[in-house]
């Protein structure tokens, strides 16, 4: 049920146990549905601002390549995200393909509410598992984030706009170091309670490997249905598809990637971020795992928004690729 | 007691291969002291074996014409091994005769790259090493054998498991102590990694396997934690990740010492490596190569300052 609002088709998927008796059995899924952050989180993350039309451009290419979710943009004050500035116009410019949907972030209701005038058909709010984490990020505590996010929530169930959760550093906090599993699996619950279809966990400053990936899944799968949860895996130590892959093999069935890598980690200078969807979906093809994505089209969308951004792709796959 | 309850091994070999299969894969050639100086801060960081170098005609790898130096130059630390390549027995009298203690011969799972890098066919290959492993043998010398496209091959493209468990078995058979089963290209990915281990562990006893991937398609750490979750405890990797690609110009090759150790840290698996000090002998290295790591948790951890 991608992309729709309401508990029944989250109740269909608590109610399906295949996934967790696959999983049990040490099988992969069958299909995977790749998010695609580049426009947003790899954009946001990028030391150069690309105009406009580039970002329309981008969303564009993305929408030919078979990608399935897209997200487009960020209804946040220009002060915050100044290479946001113009959520407005990217999502009044870009083509909405049938089929496709362009998530669209609003930390809280005023965002909410231009996002619905601009068009958005599907929003994504941010909670995060480190106390330290959301003070600085947003000057408030993670109880405090939640109550502004049910705001949020009341106006899309109004209007029947889905919500996505994302949860920020599920596998370690640039403040406060480790982060307990229990903890993860409380504000999950809590999101996912509020009426988020969907949960993200991000490993946002990508120092989490497959042992804290599975230890962290296995307690949020206690109070989620893993039929409802994503990973959004940093590569900053190297460790994302290693990640990804433990994921996949205890049933997770959605990945968020960045086309290119775009993105670099805003605490550790230089290093990377986001991993590039063209090494997830090599990753994925290898597997016998459908994704839907052309993985030539991803590329030359990669090369495309590399060129705009005056920077080598992140990409293996795309690297390797290369015959220049 | 992590590693245990998850069904992984308790401990994993790490082989070394910066300074040989590394170097001899980068652009810039470095002098005979730079490299007995990055071995010698290797031999101190608990990496139990550290690939030295080459005894193959410097006509063909020039980055590697200062085998006997380098190998009569290098700390010997007890506990690490000091393998190093022997292609025939030539080479291998001269190993012996420079103090190596223990050899690798390389062979192939695909015919056209067999012919293409070493003129001659794979079994003409292995007679060869039948005669080093023979020698070596009567020397008491261990020899280690590794096989390479064994997820795929530049010339031929796929390059099947039955294939690669034949010539694994020929090696071991005619003395190699270990099997190192290479992804030469780095196509491979999980998916394949398993179908090949499974054809190759009908052969081969599963404590004499290794794996060397490359991380060409950024598939390293995937393709190697399938092999682990397997049971395989033996893992090349390459300081720094150093040593590009030779069939794919300006992309990547070798896996990072620091990123497995990292990951394998991240499981409770011991290494008895101190990432740290390998960090510290992939800074030195870049700096005499005057290039950037391709380790991520180096780039990571040097930028911010602190180590996770």
């Amino acid at each position: 049920p991608r992309g729709s609002a309401g508990a029944v088709p989250r109740l269909t998927l608590s109610l399906c146990p295949q996934v967790s008796a696959a999983a049990a059995a040490g099988a992969f899924p069958k299909r995977v549905k790749v998010v695609e952050v580049g426009p947003r989180d790899g954009l946001q993350n990028e030391e150069n601002v690309v105009p406009t039309p580039v970002k329309i451009n981008l969303i564009n290419m993305l929408s030919e390549t078979g990608l399935q979710v897209i997200e487009a943009t960020s209804f946040v004050s220009p002060k915050w995200v100044p290479q946001m500035a113009d959520h407005a116009e990217v999502m009044q410019g870009i083509n909405k393909l049938p089929g496709i949907s362009y998530p669209v972030l609003t930390p809280n209701l005023k965002g909410f509410q231009a996002a619905v005038a601009a068009g958005a058909k599907e929003v994504s709010i941010f909670g995060a598992a480190s106390e330290l984490f959301t003070k600085k990020n947003i000057n408030c505590s993670i109880e405090e984030s939640l109550e502004r996010f049910a705001e949020v929530m009341a106006a899309a169930r109004a209007a029947s706009i889905p919500v996505r959760g994302y949860v920020s550093c599920v596998l370690g906090c640039p403040y406060e170091g480790k982060i307990s599993a229990a903890k993860v699996a409380e504000v999950s619950k809590k999101m996912y309670s509020m009426g988020c279809y969907e949960i993200s966990l991000g490993d946002t400053i990508g120092v989490g490997t497959p042992g804290s990936m599975k230890e962290m899944l296995t307690a949020v799968m206690k109070e989620v249905p893993v039929g409802a949860l994503a990973v959004h895996c940093h590569d900053t130590y190297g460790q994302a598809l290693a990640n990804i892959l433990v994921a996949l093999q205890m049933g997770v069935s959605v990945v968020d990637a960045s086309v290119a890598g775009l993105g670099g980690c805003p605490y550790a200078q230089g290093a990377s971020g986001n991993v590039a969807t063209e090494d997830l979906v090599y990753m994925l093809n290898g597997l016998g795992i459908h994704t839907g994505v052309d993985l030539q089209k991803l590329m030359d969308t990669g090369t495309f928004i590399c060129n705009a951004l005056n920077r080598r792709t992140n990409s293996k796959v795309s690297q390797a690729s290369c015959r220049l | 007691q992590e590693s245990q309850a998850s069904g992984l091994p308790e401990y994993i070999k790490i082989v070394e291969v910066g300074p040989r299969d590394g170097l001899q894969n980068e652009k810039v050639i470095v002098p005979t002291d730079i490299k007995i100086e990055l071995i010698n801060r290797l031999s101190k960081t608990g990496l139990p074996a550290i690939e030295v170098t080459s005894f193959v005609s410097s006509k063909w790898v020039p980055q590697m014409a200062d085998h006997k130096e380098v190998m009569r130059g290098i700390e010997r630390h007890p506990g690490v091994q000091y393998p190093v390549l022997t292609p025939n027995l030539q080479g291998f009298h001269s190993a012996i005769a420079a103090g190596a203690k223990e050899v690798s011969v390389f062979g192939a799972a695909s015919e056209s790259f067999s012919k293409m890098n070493i003129n001659c066919s794979i079994e003409e290959s292995i007679e060869k090493f039948e005669e080093v492993a023979k020698s070596a043998r009567n020397m008491n010398i261990p020899v280690r054998g590794y096989v390479s496209c064994a997820l795929g091959c530049p010339y031929e493209g796929n390059v099947t498991p039955a294939k690669v468990a034949e010539v694994s078995k020929r090696l071991y058979s005619v003395g190699c102590y270990e099997i190192s089963l290479g992804d030469t290209i780095g196509v491979g990915t999980p998916g394949s990694m398993k179908r090949m281990l499974e054809a190759v562990m009908k052969e081969i006893p599963l404590s004499a396997l290794a794996v060397h991937c490359h991380d060409t398609y950024g598939q390293a750490l995937a393709n190697i934690l399938t092999a682990i979750q397997m049971g395989v405890s033996v893992v090349d990797s390459s300081v720094a990740g150093l040593g590009g690609c030779p069939y794919a110009k300006g992309a990547t090759g070798n896996v990072a010492t620091e990123d497995v150790i990292y990951m394998l840290n991240g499981l409770g698996i011991n290494t008895g490596a101190n990432l740290y000090r390998v960090m510290e002998a992939g800074n030195f290295i870049c700096t005499a190569l005057n290039k950037k790591t391709n380790s991520k948790v180096a780039q990571a951890s040097f930028n911010t300052g602190t180590i996770n």
